[in-house]
């Protein structure tokens, strides 16, 4: 489903985020990319999305390289993937649902598939009395899980989640990573770029180390090992 | 779509309050700059107008030209190219003129009795297109057939005079284009700026529309719905805003503009007026829009 070939990015004057980097991540699979702080991880992760090019090498999304799709087209392979950051990048001046449902609106969703939709997900993430809330008015992990309702809104083929459980307490983690857990029973394929060692260790599921931009270790059912 | 686009227009029109507010002000100073220099082109070329329109000069004739010959001469005078008008004065005329004009000076009115007949000489006052051309005007005077009914010409008394006149206009019509068009291009600036802050201050949104799937006409639809509105707006302002100061300041300077009524030159060009308003506003809030929001769409 996703395939990183030869991928190296290298950012001037002499940082070398990625070396060479090659894996692929099958269709329903979980993965998580383990490694440090600047060990390549978000870079990955912005290079799938085409929000970077890489200096070396190609990014394969369902056979199709996303460094070959015009900038205008870039949007519609954005729309089949969920996208959840560490600074959740929610809209300011949006409320928990408009956030959600700008996602729809996006892709063209009528006004009745639009409020079943995000009530259901807001239910589903548990934040149905927050919905007429600003993202300034929730808490870290309120605004995640808005992050997560508007990754998971659209149906993705593949969730992205970049550190999203790096500004949250522990409850707060352990109910990030559930709640990715039952998305990925559902059907969606997910990758999750983290640096806790908690909770690599508590998933038991596939596991890609990087370190210093290389990959070190690609483990089924791995184990945080730096 | 379209529907969505403009609700998330209306959206972002509705919320930046203070922004919003800011840019509608911006827009209302520059369309004012641009309505006050269509107005002041009208109105200066009127001022100018009637300006140059005081420079003439005289050709007296001698007391023993009869009228008949006299409008035969303003007959070729009229001929002449560069002339713009001619206008014949006769004797009882300029008796006339000059007693409703001192009709207060008592020492000037004994004067006139004691003369005990009409003192004035018939005259044509001749106007040209421009300064240069008297002299020749005056040349074709002197040389032709009908110089012996010709008492006087005071060409060189008002050469002066006219030759100031015209250079003093053309120096006014020159300044004021000049200073017209920096007025605009630095209205121009001042509101592009503005835009471009209003919008600089939601490139992180933009980033985060662009990276969960929105297109670039999703994104800019909205900005340019939001362009269209604070144009409108202050469009619309700015058309009240000169309507009450012209109704306010018409009568009062009509002394300054040589009996142009502003009020009522507001008026006759009302709908002019409101085009030009409402297009500068629109055109200057979605082109702006448009440039400002196009770097962020980058990403």
């Amino acid at each position: 489903m996703v395939k990183f070939q030869n991928i190296s990015k290298e950012y001037p004057p002499k940082t070398i985020a990625l070396d060479n980097v090659s894996f692929e991540v099958r269709d329903k699979e979980f993965v998580s990319i383990a490694g440090r702080s600047g060990a390549g991880k978000t870079t990955l992760l912005k290079l799938l999305l085409a929000e970077e090019s890489p200096t070396r090498g190609k990014v394969f999304f369902r056979d199709q390289d996303v460094h070959l799709i015009p900038r205008d087209k870039l949007p519609e392979l954005r729309q089949r993937i969920g996208s959840v950051f560490q600074d959740y990048k929610l809209l300011p001046s949006k409320t928990a649902f408009e956030n959600v449902a700008y996602v729809l609106e996006v892709i063209g969703a009528s006004d009745e598939e639009i409020l079943r939709d995000v009530a259901e997900v807001l239910d589903i993430v548990g934040l149905t009395d927050r919905a007429d809330n600003y993202p300034a008015e929730l808490s870290g992990g309120e605004r995640q899980r808005v992050a997560i309702a508007r990754a998971l809104i659209h149906r993705p083929e593949v969730i992205l989640a970049d550190e999203p459980t790096g500004n949250l307490d522990p409850y707060h983690t352990l109910d990030i990573i559930r709640l990715l857990l039952n998305i990925n029973e559902l059907g969606t394929t997910v990758i999750l770029a983290t640096h806790g060692r908690e909770i690599i260790n508590r998933l038991g599921k596939r596991v890609i180390t990087l370190e210093n931009g290389k990959v070190i270790k690609d483990e089924e059912k791995g184990k945080f090992i730096i | 779509m379209f529907k969505r686009i403009f609700h998330l227009g209306w959206q972002n029109f509705t919320q930046d309050g203070g922004l919003v507010a800011a840019t509608i002000f911006i827009l209302v100073v520059t369309i004012s700059v641009i309505t006050s220099l269509f107005l002041f082109k009208d109105v200066s070329q009127f001022v100018l107008e009637s300006l140059q329109d005081k420079a003439d000069i005289s050709v007296y004739f001698k007391e023993d030209a009869s009228e008949d010959k006299i409008l035969r001469v303003k007959d070729k005078i009229e001929d002449v190219p560069e002339v713009k008008s001619v206008n014949y004065v006769s004797k009882d005329k300029a008796l006339a003129e000059f007693t409703l004009r001192h009709s207060e000076d008592p020492l000037l009115m004994e004067a006139l009795e004691e003369v005990g007949m009409n003192p004035f000489l018939a005259s044509l006052n001749i106007k040209a297109f421009e300064a240069s051309q008297y002299v020749s005007l005056v040349d074709f005077l002197e040389g032709s057939s009908f110089s012996g009914l010709i008492e006087k010409v005071d060409y060189y008394e008002r050469k002066p005079v006219i030759e100031r006149i015209f250079s003093l206009t053309s120096g006014l019509y020159w300044l004021g284009i000049g200073f017209s068009l920096l007025l605009v291009v630095i209205a121009f600036l001042v509101a592009f700026n503005t835009i471009r802050l209003t919008i600089y201050s939601c490139r992180e949104e933009v980033k985060i529309q662009r990276l969960v799937g929105a297109s670039n006409w999703f994104i800019r639809g909205p900005f340019i719905v939001q362009g269209v509105l604070c144009g409108l707006f202050a469009g619309i302002s700015s058309f009240f805003l000169f309507f009450l100061f012209s109704w306010l300041l018409g009568s009062k300077a009509e002394v300054l503009f040589s009996g142009l009524n502003l009020f009522v030159f507001f008026v006759s060009n009302i709908g002019w007026i409101l085009l030009l308003q409402l297009v500068s506003g629109i055109g200057l809030g979605v082109v702006s829009s448009l440039i400002a929001v196009r770097r962020y769409l980058e990403v």
